[in-house]
């Protein structure tokens, strides 16, 4: 190595063209890749409602059966009802849960762990007709390290339930992880919300399995075996966005016709 | 030609970063929970190493001594961040998995090590080899860790079940503790005793002896 490289503009020179040469290496990337990322995060949220409403044929590709099959449609949560003039396709949920002008701040409300969440959010459906067949509703909360992001299907009656899944969380694999897993998922299927009344949200998660025979078993669902905190993240955050503060006022006035 | 071969080969078992020269332990621990991550791990970490090398070798007679630290970072970190947008873009269901470990590679001792042992005074032929090999290394301890955790901790490889669950209706009650990070303390100890004791040149001289208690 010649000793001149340690003079100040040689240093300059090799720092400035490095960072030029490297600049511009990384954004290309990051250009060129854009679309196909994109691509990549549209695919997989349409494949985890997919999955969540219990849809599926081999013979046709994900686009294929969502656009044949789910239509999307705004929620203004502080009012129960659609919200007219956002555009389902491009409306960024995550950045308006951090905007304070489009968030709802829960307070002591918040049993999921999330602070806040959006005022608007963007719900699907499968119809048959004019009916809504299933209804696919976004939910998140906080689990034991991280914030679990899921779908809940729910039937046309807005109570039983057709399936629940994550497409977004870091429990710890095989113990809160196992939330991925498809024996558990099954459990969800045919469980029911909500008592005769409506009420409350009385859907959770018990410690061990369920006796199929016990009085509650249409709200029960069997514990994660080993995931005490993530199981109960779990339930706080299908009781919370079942509840009063969630979706159930839009369940309501769905049951009664009124939107 | 034959030193070529040599810069391979000789990480994999002889000279292996991590069972030897204790390289890159941390990123061992977090991605060896399963085999698929553990392989693209070491697929990723193997790419930057030998790219890292080759570039830095190329530019070596220009790189001012002083700030030399920092040009390599800023080499391996773009190189990184390369990696992990085309992870992005075409794995995206593991890079999910990885998350921020594929980051992490910048912080990965291996890197560097090798940048500034090799790459600062060889070609950058033999350089990028070197990387080449050393990623190998890694990778074959990170295959190895990620065989015995996710067999025993999940009972099955590459997500395809070996041994039936108890869960599923099986026999085999997986091991918990082997999904934690903890779990490939264990086994990488374990296996450098094994290295070790197979190749006793590998055993390093006790810095210093202890003097006998006196009163």
């Amino acid at each position: 190595m010649s000793a001149n490289n340690d003079t100040i503009s040689k240093t300059l020179k090799v720092s400035v063209a490095l960072c030029v040469v490297c600049a511009v290496f990384v954004s290309a990337a990051a250009v060129a890749l854009k679309p196909q990322q994109l691509a990549n995060k549209a695919l997989d949220r349409k494949t985890n409602i997919l999955a969540a409403a219990d849809l599926n044929d081999p013979n046709k590709t994900v686009d294929e059966l969502f656009d044949a099959n789910v239509t999307a449609k705004v929620l203004d949560m502080t009012t129960g009802t659609w919200a007219e003039g956002i555009d389902p396709l491009t409306y960024d949920e995550q950045k308006a849960a951090k905007d304070p002008a489009q968030a709802v701040v829960l307070g002591d409300k918040d049993i999921a762990g999330i602070k806040q969440h959006a005022r608007y959010k963007v719900v699907y459906m499968v119809k048959s007709g004019d009916e809504i067949e299933k209804l696919i509703l976004p939910v998140h909360g906080k689990g034991l390290w991280s914030t679990l992001y899921g779908f809940m299907a729910l039937e046309g009656d807005f109570n039983t339930v057709v399936g629940l899944g994550f497409y977004s969380h870091a429990e710890t694999p095989g113990l809160g992880g196992e939330v991925d897993n498809p024996s558990w998922k099954a459990v969800w299927k045919g469980k029911k919300v909500y008592g005769d009344d409506f009420e409350n949200a009385e859907i959770g998660l018990i410690k061990g399995k369920v006796d199929p025979a016990g009085k509650n078993a249409a709200h029960q669902i069997d514990g994660l075996a080993g995931a005490t905190l993530t199981s109960n993240g779990v339930t706080n955050l299908v009781k919370f966005w079942l509840g009063e503060n969630g979706y159930a006022p839009f369940l309501a006035k769905l049951r009664a016709g009124e939107v | 030609m034959s030193k070529m071969k040599e810069v391979v080969t000789k990480p994999i078992v002889d000279d292996n970063p991590i069972a030897l020269q204790i390289l890159g332990i941390c990123s061992a621990l977090a991605v060896t929970s399963s085999l698929n991550v553990a392989l693209v791990m070491g697929i990723a970490v193997t790419v930057v190493t030998a790219f890292s090398n080759l570039f830095i070798a190329a530019i070596r007679n220009h790189i001012p001594n002083n700030i030399r630290i920092i040009v390599q970072m800023t080499i391996i970190a773009s190189l990184v961040i390369v990696v992990d947008q085309v992870l992005k873009a075409f794995a995206y269901e593991l890079s999910k998995q990885l998350s921020v470990f594929v980051g992490l590679i910048i912080t990965n001792c291996i890197v560097m090590g090798r940048a500034e042992a090799f790459a600062m005074k060889n070609a950058p032929g033999i350089s990028f080899m070197d990387g080449i090999g050393n990623g190998l290394g890694y990778s074959a301890v990170l295959i190895f860790v990620g065989t015995v955790r996710e067999l025993f901790g999940s009972g099955s490889l590459f997500g395809i079940e070996i041994f039936s669950l108890v869960n599923n209706g099986g026999w085999y009650v997986a091991n918990g503790m082997m999904l934690l990070p903890p779990s490939a303390f264990f086994v990488i100890g374990l296996m450098i005793w094994a290295l070790r004791a197979w190749k006793k040149g590998q055993v390093e001289k006790p810095d210093f002896t202890l003097a006998p208690n006196s009163k």
